[in-house]
């Protein structure tokens, strides 16, 4: 931490006053009215977002630790699947992606008759569902990756000892490999996590409400342009950084 | 150790458990074949040096025992246990060898301790999760072990912050957390700094003196001689003369052991 007289050096306290000047210039000069009618709107989007990004960083990181195995050790008939996947994920743009699912897959699906009536209808004719699923086939195809190298970094020696022990393989797995693995690129997954997080206003393309969204919204209401964009980066940041931090406590723990 | 000396000399005599029997061991990487038929029976409370230059195939052959490299042809027998092998001698039984391996404890040359674990969990790893010790009784037996190989105090240490001969110490102490019918030891002092080495051999010593089984892959001739009551001289892939220490040291036969020895002394 740094400590109070760290702080009161001159130069810092150049800066502080600065930055202190252009907030209250923008609290005073800029219009900010249009804040309480929005902030429902805006808060709905803020939990969209958050939510979008933990399911789809969580599932993909849940397909990327069986796809970095089989790269790193799978027979061919699974190393060469995976390859594929994450070649394509990483070679086309996202935007891409969800757009093939939301309007390729999107308007597959009404002209069956059975899936139109199933119990998943109401669910596969909003928007969201191909958002988090871009998104998550996204994050597994990178981390996919990200996984293979850290499979094959752990040091063979640490398996042989727990192979030598007659540790079964699932248990080697869980107790060894995978928490080694992990340990060695958390550093990448967190700025994987905040890159996610950046790649969310794409969604906003196919219509989901998110923080980003909202944003737009607002500009085209009320042709508000800078204010929204300058709130929406505040918010960006606030959640990189508490990504980031976690992260950080991830590594020490 | 005089008459276990004496017993080992004398194999058809030998009333004692039979715990580690290998017959024609062959072993090939591609095209080269590093062990070519090699014969070895260990039984309880034998300490068995393993000696031989560079190649000459002593740590495949340990590592064969407990399949970490699967033997191309050959049997093993472990605690009167056969290894079910396929025809091309790999092993048939995924179980019967997971089995097998908590029996046979391995100490590496490069120690191998877990580095995300402490020392304490680094030795109560294969109790709890593979033999299903509860977890206070598996606590309480390896505060015991890394006192004994005095690590006592050293327990929420990670292996990082620890010397390679404090590090190989507590490899010693989670080999013998399993409770293994024998012990095996691949090199443990080669990648040692000269004075880390003593403190090493010093509990392996004691474990030699409390009878049990272990063989022994090692350059440290002075110390095979002492500890060991039976020594193998391997050479390119074949076992060229064994012996109790004192003839196999002191008598040697063969031109190659007797090389051998002159340029290790």
């Amino acid at each position: 931490m740094i400590s109070l007289k760290d702080l009161m050096q001159p130069h810092r306290i150049v800066m502080m006053l600065v930055f202190a000047g252009i907030v209250i210039w923008c609290a005073i000069a800029l219009r900010w009215d249009w804040i309480p009618k929005y902030a429902p709107l805006a808060l709905e989007g803020l939990w969209a977002t958050v939510w979008i990004l933990a399911v789809s960083t969580f599932f993909g990181f849940m397909l990327a630790v069986p796809l970095g195995l089989a790269q790193a050790v799978g027979p061919w008939y699974l190393s060469i699947p995976a390859r594929t996947f994450c070649t394509i994920i990483r070679g086309t743009p996202l935007l891409l992606q969800i757009w093939l699912l939301y309007y390729g897959l999107g308007s597959l699906f009404p002209q069956f008759p059975w899936i139109r009536s199933s119990e998943l209808w109401p669910y596969l004719r909003q928007a969201w569902p191909y958002a988090v699923l871009a998104l998550t086939l996204s994050y597994a195809g990178y981390e996919g990756e990200v996984m293979r190298g850290a499979f094959s970094g752990v040091a063979k020696g640490q398996l042989e000892a727990a192979k030598s022990f007659g540790m079964p393989r699932f248990t080697m797995f869980r107790r060894i490999w995978l928490p080694q693995a992990v340990r060695n690129v958390l550093p990448t997954l967190g700025g994987e996590t905040i890159l996610q997080l950046k790649a969310t206003p794409l969604v906003a393309t196919i219509t989901v409400m998110e923080i980003y969204a909202v944003s737009s919204r607002v500009r085209a209401d009320t042709f508000i342009v800078y204010e929204p964009l300058l709130l929406l980066a505040l918010v960006y940041m606030a959640i990189a950084g508490v990504i980031a931090l976690a992260f950080r406590r991830l590594e020490k723990g | 150790m005089d008459t276990a000396a004496a017993a080992a000399s004398s194999p058809e005599t030998d009333t004692r458990r039979e715990a580690i029997r290998v017959e024609d061991l062959h072993k090939s990487f591609g095209n080269l074949e590093v062990l070519k038929g090699v014969d070895l029976t260990a039984h309880q409370g034998d300490v068995v040096a393993i000696i031989g230059g560079s190649g000459s195939g002593k740590s495949t052959m340990l590592r064969c025992i407990n399949f970490l490299e699967t033997p191309s042809s050959g049997k093993i027998v472990i605690g009167g246990e056969e290894v079910v092998m396929r025809g091309d001698g790999s092993p048939a039984n995924q179980k019967q060898i997971e089995r097998i391996r908590t029996k046979l404890a391995m100490v590496f040359q490069q120690f191998n301790l877990w580095t995300h674990r402490t020392l304490l969990e680094n030795v109560i790893e294969v109790p709890v999760h593979v033999l299903k010790v509860p977890k206070a009784e598996a606590i309480a037996r390896a505060h015991e072990l890394l006192n004994r190989v005095g690590l006592g105090g050293k327990e929420d240490t990670y292996p990082a912050y620890l010397s390679g001969g404090q590090q190989q110490r507590a490899a010693i102490a989670r080999a013998l957390a399993v409770d293994p019918s024998a012990m095996l030891f691949d090199e443990p002092t080669s990648a040692l700094d000269p004075e880390l080495v003593g403190e090493v051999l010093t509990v392996i010593r004691d474990l030699a003196a409390e009878g049990r089984t272990m063989l022994l892959v090692t350059h440290e001739m002075k110390f095979a001689r002492e500890v060991a009551n039976h020594v193998v001289y391997l050479y390119q892939g074949r076992i060229e003369e064994q012996g109790p220490p004192a003839e196999v040291f002191g008598n040697p036969q063969s031109d190659r052991l007797k090389q051998f020895l002159s340029s290790v002394a």
